[in-house]
């Protein structure tokens, strides 16, 4: 029991940084706009804002900070594969090789620590308790549950869980959310009724960067206390598993996400899993996010099929 | 034809003389990067104290990636560069295959002690000696009778830390329980200090109070996560005590900055191929004590740790090494 509670505790903030980004891809790839820089934006978002915090000594500061800079890389991919219809896989490779040369080369130039930023002292993210967290602490189960699982981690952590709703929310109640997805499926029709795509598809991107930046931040500033040379160790594509495995949904992306996240936090507590007397390696655990989505894809289970104008660019016809 | 020649000629003869004139020392630093606070920073403190000492200048260069070693290694060998320090065990095989291309370079490489060449020194540490008695300490000071280890990449080397560390613990406390996590198995491991954390909370969430962190970059996230509990951590390679100053009871130091000293000082005419040690005896491990960590360290620990190391270097304990065996005793 215990050592369930202290799984799903890590797994809420292991999930975290993997939902901001997958939620990220969702409005992105809605929009018909593929996002492999991902990953990227991340580690972008996550030097910048360990870099304000560290000047600044302010994490909103660098929270706002890594949320610019992740802006700028989703609109350098909108000018390339939106403005001058370039493919955006090659667009997306090519802003992860920038974000992973640049965050050293200007790192090391800035703070002449080798690539890393100053450690950060009180400029983090704090772990909130939250409310009756120890008064419901004997409740079985329940108390257990709210004490230890969901109290007590970084603003961000319900940032997220919030972000969730709001985007199904945006994406499924909203005009706008329709526009979006229109965009994503069927853009011809959505240049008909006098909306541009253009415009839809370059919004769409930047609240990728603004949600790409928070995850990088809580990379930098919420789980650690600074920034090291490619920190992101993958995160992003596995978020792009996560949205696969999703079908492109929020609430599927929560579980998805949740899954992952706890999947990681299994293979970090147990380095071996022991079945009977057969030996899983934490490798393998830590490989299933991939093997699961390449599962999804080959149709094993349900379909997840891509929004229909997804990776084209649009062009009005002439 | 015969200008072509000429010219050719003109330029390796100026390349020639190039050679002759730069006797620089160089040094190759690995993967984790010059300022990891720990393996690789302890070598360049040893080249640094070594230039302000003599005067001299020497050529480095840093690895980005994997694929880079070999054409470093000879492009330093080329640049002139002698002797030349090398970083670590994942350069052994490219070692081997550059060393004999290049007679007259001498080469050092660090943390490897099974290649042969006449103009190699291997410079090997007893890790897990130096391990061993930082295990006493974190079994003394220790209150839940738990203490935890965080290896970096899951190899032999590390396994070394980690067996050492958990004998040393035992030998105080034969009850104790010694926790081990690595952080992975690639060269991604080393630099993973968000994973390092992570495993740190749920070491103490296993009851760990003190955490012995092995693993480059990671180990930076590890004493974090262990100063943000408010529990003691130990440190490695280079003197990291004053990261969290009064929440790292110690480190334990690897003296990478003595061997690159060392050989940096001998030069070429001083130069000695074969195998060295560095263990107890040499000062070549040991573990820090200084300002930042005085409080922590009672005299009753240091009268302790230091009878053990006394009894060490006299044989009277034998401190078990991983890599004889591929097994740990103490585990």
């Amino acid at each position: 029991m215990d050592i369930l509670i202290q799984l799903l505790d890590s797994t809420l903030r292991l999930s975290t940084p993997l939902l901001f980004a997958c939620l990220a891809g969702l409005f992105s790839e809605r929009a018909g706009i593929f996002d492999i820089g991902l990953e990227g934006k991340m580690l972008m978002a996550a030097f910048m804002s360990a870099a304000v915090a560290a000047v600044t000594g302010s994490v909103w500061l660098g929270l706002l900070g890594g949320m610019a800079a992740s802006v700028v890389l989703s609109l350098i991919h909108g000018v390339a594969s939106i403005t001058f219809r370039g493919n955006q896989l090659i667009s997306g490779v090519a802003i992860n090789f920038l974000a992973a040369g640049l965050t050293v080369v200007v790192s090391k130039d800035w703070f002449k620590l080798g690539g890393d930023t100053p450690a950060l002292g009180d400029a983090r993210f704090p772990e909130l308790a939250l409310p009756f967290s120890e008064a419901l602490a004997d409740v079985p189960l329940i108390g257990r549950f709210y004490s230890d699982v969901l109290s007590g981690h970084a603003i961000i952590v319900y940032l997220g869980l919030a972000t969730v709703a709001l985007s199904w929310w945006v994406l499924f109640r909203t005009r706008f959310g329709l526009r979006l997805r229109a965009v994503g499926e069927n853009p011809e029709s959505v240049d008909t009724s006098g909306v541009s795509v253009i415009r839809m598809r370059f919004t769409a991107v930047v609240i990728c960067g603004v949600l790409c930046g928070i995850a990088g931040a809580y990379l930098a500033t919420g789980m650690s206390a600074g920034f090291r040379q490619n920190m992101t160790a993958g995160r992003g594509f596995i978020a792009l598993a996560a949205l696969i495995f999703a079908k492109w949904r929020p609430g599927m992306a929560l579980l998805a996400c949740l899954l992952f996240g706890f999947l990681q936090a299994v293979s970090i507590r147990f380095q071996t899993i022991e079945v009977g007397n057969f030996q899983i390696p934490s490798q393998f655990v830590e490989a299933l996010p991939y093997i699961l989505t390449v599962v999804i894809l080959a149709g094993f289970v349900g379909k997840a099929i891509p929004p229909r104008a997804g990776g084209e660019p649009y062009v009005k016809e002439r | 034809m015969t200008l072509m020649t000429k010219i050719l000629g003109a330029g390796a003869a100026v390349a020639m003389s190039a050679i002759g004139a730069l006797a620089e020392p160089g040094l190759i630093i690995d993967l984790g990067g010059k300022f990891d606070k720990s393996f690789n920073e302890s070598a360049y403190n040893g080249a640094q104290r070594w230039a302000a000492e003599t005067g001299g200048t020497f050529v480095e260069t840093e690895l980005q990636s994997e694929a880079q070693r070999e054409q470093n290694m000879r492009k330093m060998a080329e640049r002139g560069a002698n002797p030349i320090v090398v970083m670590g065990f994942a350069n052994a095989s490219t070692i081997d295959k550059v060393a004999p291309d290049y007679p007259d370079t001498k080469f050092a490489i660090i943390d490897v002690n099974w290649l042969d060449h006449p103009n190699l020194r291997q410079i090997a540490f007893k890790e897990h000696e130096g391990s061993y008695l930082v295990g006493m300490m974190a079994a003394m000071a220790s209150k839940s009778g738990t203490v935890s280890f965080v290896g970096g990449m899951d190899i032999g080397l590390i396994n070394r830390f980690a067996c050492g560390y958990a004998q040393g613990a035992k030998a105080v406390n034969a009850d104790i329980n010694v926790i081990v996590n690595m952080t992975g198995t690639t060269p991604a491991a080393w630099n993973d200090p968000v994973k390092g954390g992570e495993i740190t909370r749920g070491q103490i969430s296993q009851g760990s109070d003190v955490v012995y962190a092995a693993a480059g970059g990671t180990g930076v996230g590890v004493l974090q996560a262990a100063a943000d509990a408010d529990i003691l951590s130990i440190g490695v390679d280079s003197n990291q005590n004053y990261l969290h100053s009064g929440k790292v009871l110690t480190s334990m130091l690897k003296r990478v900055d003595n061997a690159t000293y060392n050989v940096f000082s001998a030069g070429v005419e001083g130069f000695e191929a074969g195998v060295v040690d560095m263990d107890l005896a040499s000062d070549g491990v040991g573990y820090a004590l200084d300002e930042h960590n005085a409080e922590l360290v009672s005299d009753e620990m240091k009268a302790a740790v230091d009878a053990a190391r006394a009894d060490i270097i006299a044989g009277k304990i034998t401190v078990h090494n991983f890599t004889d065996d591929d097994s740990c005793p103490s585990f």
